[in-house]
């Protein structure tokens, strides 16, 4: 699958600059099918626009880091991936799903975390994670088997039986990537996956997610406002203020901000975009 | 790559992977219920107040003539008992309701609905997972009614069971529908003076609806008019072994109705833009 095809897709566009980005289609028939595509997507809260015109798309078997601050409208987009919020203007596709036109068929393909928690805190793990099977409609022998697998990967098989409530925020975001990846999906999404978590837990949960890219060519969104979980490998796509800043492998990012590491690209771009009140 | 999209499993759902999900969605309720039993307790404590102090000091005052489907005299006691289980799940239906599309349960409803099976056999699960909890709480309310010498037929707890589902599912749709439909009633408080009083003192739960008549013809038609009243007639048929085949068409019509409204209505974006995107906690 194109990986290599997708980064020079991808530097071609940022080199193009933003106004003359080619739609997801063409990218798509250039690099191959991509694990999601997100192509001219806006969205408004009433009179406030939360998201304008944001088209990227992330390739099988690649991590995509998408940078934002708070309010930057990462979330919205992921709500609008899951289905939780309809979509105004613009598509989405997942392996070529168009999640309005065949959302069961996309959804197959997508496993996400989202940020707050979403684990039945007094349940016990192997509950939690049949649960999320029932949903998927994976029956009770194959989900126990698989629950079996994912804990032990984890480290928490010992824990199986225990309450959510009594394992730490560390555990509970493994736990919640564990489930995500039940159902054996293709696209990971994670919103800021790290928050609240001490450094260890953060290097352990970020490394996790990085195996599964390289050992299991999962496709990875990764939302955050850490510029240190982004490493030169990854592509970047900046989001602020609802504005897609800039995309592509990020020493491309970088180059083209005119920075020196991510964190300098970012406050560039920002500084040449609408001033805000938000504090880096 | 040349096919123009990969897809893992055969199209479409299976009829087993739609079982299991129900299976799987009415199990966690289960489980949770379990584990709230302040919730429990507080679901029982309501009716039985009714029960113990409210029958009890009405008893005397009330007098109830013999009407279909009771063949003998009974006591003010017998008369409220239908119409307290249906209050049992009127209030479970409106809480959970009420709980899924407002934050409470917002965690919940969005690994609900990142299922990929259709959305609205989801939500159909969903309320029917409500319903089978509710009927946990009105099969506890008639052990303790049962000492209270409420002793229907002993047939009568099993006839009853399926005009409870179906009151259960009626009552559980109308919450959500409400609920996502009427942007005011977005807490307990208001949908306890605006939904469950007026449902239930405009009904036949309290009182036979010929001594409404008597009182006031207008109120009678209310009542008549009152899905809640034809859920509690449903229920006190069913319980003595009979059917009343107009309450069962009034509920069973509106439990269509409430659900496909409820479906279409529902809208995850409602619970989450009241805390911002980033939503509530479980």
């Amino acid at each position: 699958m194109g990986h290599h095809d997708h980064a020079a897709m991808t530097m071609a566009d940022a080199a193009g600059g933003d106004r003359a980005l080619p739609s997801a289609e063409t990218q798509q028939a250039a690099a191959g099918l991509a694990a999601l595509s997100i192509d001219g997507i806006g969205h408004s809260y009433g009179p406030r626009r939360a998201l304008v015109d944001i088209s990227f798309t992330v390739a099988p078997a690649s991590f995509t880091a998408l940078l934002g601050l708070n309010g930057a409208g990462k979330s919205t987009l992921f709500s609008l991936v899951t289905r939780l919020f309809g979509i105004q203007t613009g598509k989405i596709s997942i392996f070529g799903h168009d999640i309005s036109r065949e959302p069961g068929e996309a959804l197959r393909l997508l496993g996400v975390v989202f940020q707050p928690r979403t684990l039945d805190l007094d349940l016990s793990l192997k509950q939690n994670l049949l649960y999320h099977a029932a949903l998927h409609g994976i029956g009770r022998r194959e989900a126990t088997e698989r629950s079996v697998e994912l804990l032990a990967r984890i480290g928490l098989s010992d824990r199986s039986a225990s309450k959510v409530r009594d394992l730490s925020g560390g555990q509970m975001r493994r736990l919640e990537i564990a489930r995500a990846l039940l159902h054996r999906p293709r696209l990971l999404l994670l919103d800021e996956p790290t928050v609240g978590l001490d450094v260890k837990a953060r290097a352990d949960i970020i490394g996790h997610v990085r195996q599964l890219v390289a050992e299991q060519s999962i496709g990875v969104l990764w939302a955050t406002h850490l510029f240190d979980e982004i490493t030169a490998s990854d592509d970047l796509v900046v989001l602020h203020q609802g504005k897609m800043l800039a995309r592509g492998r990020v020493p491309d990012v970088i180059a083209k901000a005119g920075g020196q590491d991510v964190h300098s690209a970012f406050m560039r771009l920002t500084q040449g975009a609408v001033t805000g009140g938000s504090e880096p | 790559m040349t096919s123009t999209t990969i897809t893992d499993h055969p199209k479409g759902f299976s009829f087993s992977e739609y079982a299991t999900c129900l299976t799987g969605i009415v199990w966690r309720e289960g489980l949770r219920f379990l584990h709230q039993r302040e919730r429990f307790v507080s679901a029982l404590v309501r009716p039985l107040v009714w029960l113990f102090i409210f029958a009890a000091g009405f008893r005397q005052v009330l007098g109830i003539s013999i009407i279909p489907p009771y063949e003998t005299y009974i006591l003010y006691e017998v008369y409220i008992a239908p119409g307290l289980m249906a209050m049992i799940q009127l209030f479970n239906g409106m809480q959970s309701s009420l709980s899924m599309v407002y934050d409470r349960e917002m965690g919940n409803m969005r690994t609900l609905l990142v299922s990929p099976l259709p959305r609205g056999y989801l939500l159909f699960c969903k309320l029917l997972a409500g319903t089978a909890v509710s009927l946990l709480q009105v099969y506890a309310f008639l052990l303790i009614a049962w000492f209270w010498d409420i002793t229907p037929p002993t047939s009568g707890y099993l006839t009853v069971l399926p005009a409870l589902a179906l009151s259960g599912l009626m009552l559980g749709a109308l919450g959500m529908l409400i609920s996502s439909g009427i942007k005011q009633l977005e807490n307990f408080a208001g949908v306890m003076n605006f939904v469950i009083f007026p449902m239930f003192f405009a009904s036949s739960a309290l009182y036979p609806l010929w001594r409404v008549q008597e009182g006031s013809p207008w109120l009678y038609y209310v009542c008549q008019a009152n899905p809640f009243t034809h859920a509690v007639e449903l229920i006190r048929f069913a319980l003595y072994g009979k059917i009343n085949w107009i309450s069962l068409a009034v509920v069973a019509g509106c439990t269509a109705v409430f659900m496909i409204g409820a479906i279409l209505a529902y809208d995850p974006s409602r619970g989450l833009a009241r805390r911002g995107p980033a939503g509530g906690e479980t």
